[in-house]
């Protein structure tokens, strides 16, 4: 009854399928975090100035990834730009990732108590000093959590890119039923994949957490 | 480098038909709200039942449901359902892929919310004589909701966007299915689908503005 015709070259073609994932993950959440931190500081200092910036992100929030993917796709054919499939999904990913850990960011420098600021300020630090010291330590401890709930949200996401041509994990995975027509196992295989991955990130996460809460 | 005409006339020629499928991509989100609400406020008291078996359902449904890809969710159900021999078709399979993953966060967010109400609510609704599970339904749930409000207008938003993935599995009649379609018949890709993303943005900012609208009326007092 439990035969299957799944074999280890399935097993490690589903486990390439995941790397690419991970990949996928770390350079749009490279890219995310930076753009985000530029414009979340941009968000938090300058609110007034900044405004157009935050419609700007509300789209990429309001529209389906899938259709980001799409959209970004063929208008980089329509351009001209010579990307690879790869590139345009980590663009579209780190954009998308950027417009969420922008608010993030935001919500973390507003957190820190402007009396605070006011005292680093009247104790003599510059404006510069005053957000490398003060607000920047207090921040992260705030928006760390965020942040990595972004990173497991962009993993799963990643998932969207088979639509543009990427084979990735869930793609990967596609082909192997394909070929083999057993679509729940290799699915439930795949599946595992994923929640171990997420559960590696998460508790990995939760140990940084732990650890800078142990001097607060 | 830059020799490409656009042509918008068919995609706006195509809008009626597009504007169909919003309602059906509205509709799908709804439903799968509505069941999503529902299934969470039972896996939030399933969660705190003293019985090990129910507590482990309901961890389990939330913690596969947060930690996997919405679209393998949706997957898990067309395929894999369909090798058990249950036949589904691609849109009940993504509505119920959507309801599983909106109950999934939706539970974590009632058991926040939960939290924030005080203990000695419940307790002062069962000296009062209620039975617990009146208690639930009028006294914890009404304070409930109040808090979770913003959340389930994100989570709204959020099964909007998720209903894009039914294309994936062979839906054709939501916004994505009816752009998709327009699309493999004409390959004017960047027309239809920039008119497909500013239809959901549109639905977005809807969805947002009438719950502001609801919120308002709701919790005026």
């Amino acid at each position: 009854m439990f035969s299957t015709s799944l074999t280890v070259n399935d097993v490690l073609y589903l486990l390439e399928g995941a790397w690419v994932t991970v990949q996928l993950t770390a350079w749009s959440i490279l890219l995310g975090t930076f753009a985000g931190l530029l414009f979340g500081l941009l968000r938090a200092l300058l609110p007034r100035a900044s405004l157009p910036l935050a419609w700007l992100l509300d789209v990429f929030r309001s529209v389906p990834l899938l259709i980001q993917f799409v959209l970004f796709n063929s208008l980089k054919s329509i351009v001209g730009l010579n990307l690879s499939a790869f590139a345009v999904g980590c663009i579209v990913l780190g954009i998308y990732a950027a417009a969420y850990f922008t608010e993030i960011v935001r919500g973390g420098v507003l957190a820190v108590p402007l009396s605070t600021r006011r005292a680093s300020r009247s104790l003599g630090l510059s404006y510069g000093q005053d957000l490398r010291f003060i607000v920047l330590p207090i921040a992260t401890r705030v928006a760390f959590p965020g942040w990595l709930n972004l990173v497991l949200g962009v993993m799963k996401d990643t998932a969207l890119v088979m639509w543009i041509g990427i084979v990735e994990l869930l793609r990967a995975s596609q082909t192997i039923v394909t070929r083999i027509q057993e679509p729940l196992l290799v699915l439930c295989i795949a599946g595992l994949i994923y929640y171990v991955m997420s559960l590696v990130v998460a508790r990995l996460g939760a140990r940084l957490e732990r650890r800078w809460q142990e001097n607060d | 480098m830059f020799d490409y005409s656009f042509q918008w006339r068919p995609a706006l020629r195509a809008l009626p038909d597009m504007l169909a499928g919003a309602w059906v991509t509205f509709e799908t989100a709804a439903l799968s709200m509505i069941f999503g609400v529902l299934i969470a406020l039972v896996l939030t008291v399933m969660r705190q039942a003293p019985n090990r078996l129910l507590r482990g359902v309901g961890n389990g449904w939330v913690s596969i449901a947060r930690n996997t890809p919405s679209l393998f969710q949706i997957y898990i159900l067309y395929f894999g359902l369909g090798s058990l021999g249950l036949h589904v078709s691609s849109w009940l399979a993504l509505l119920a892929g959507i309801t599983f993953n909106n109950a999934g966060y939706l539970a974590e967010n009632f058991r926040g919310g939960l939290k924030a109400v005080p203990g000695t609510q419940m307790r002062a609704a069962r000296s009062l004589g209620m039975s617990a599970f009146q208690a639930y339904r009028m006294i914890i749930v009404p304070q409930l909701l109040r808090i979770v409000f913003y959340p389930l207008t994100n989570q709204m938003v959020w099964a909007v966007l998720m209903t894009s993935l039914g294309v994936v599995v062979g839906l054709n009649n939501d916004l994505t299915g009816v752009t998709q379609e327009y699309n493999v018949k004409t390959f004017r890709t960047f027309e239809y689908f920039a008119l497909a993303a500013l239809l959901y943005y549109l639905i977005a900012k809807l969805i947002v503005g009438l719950a502001r609208l609801l919120s308002w009326r709701l919790f005026r007092y």
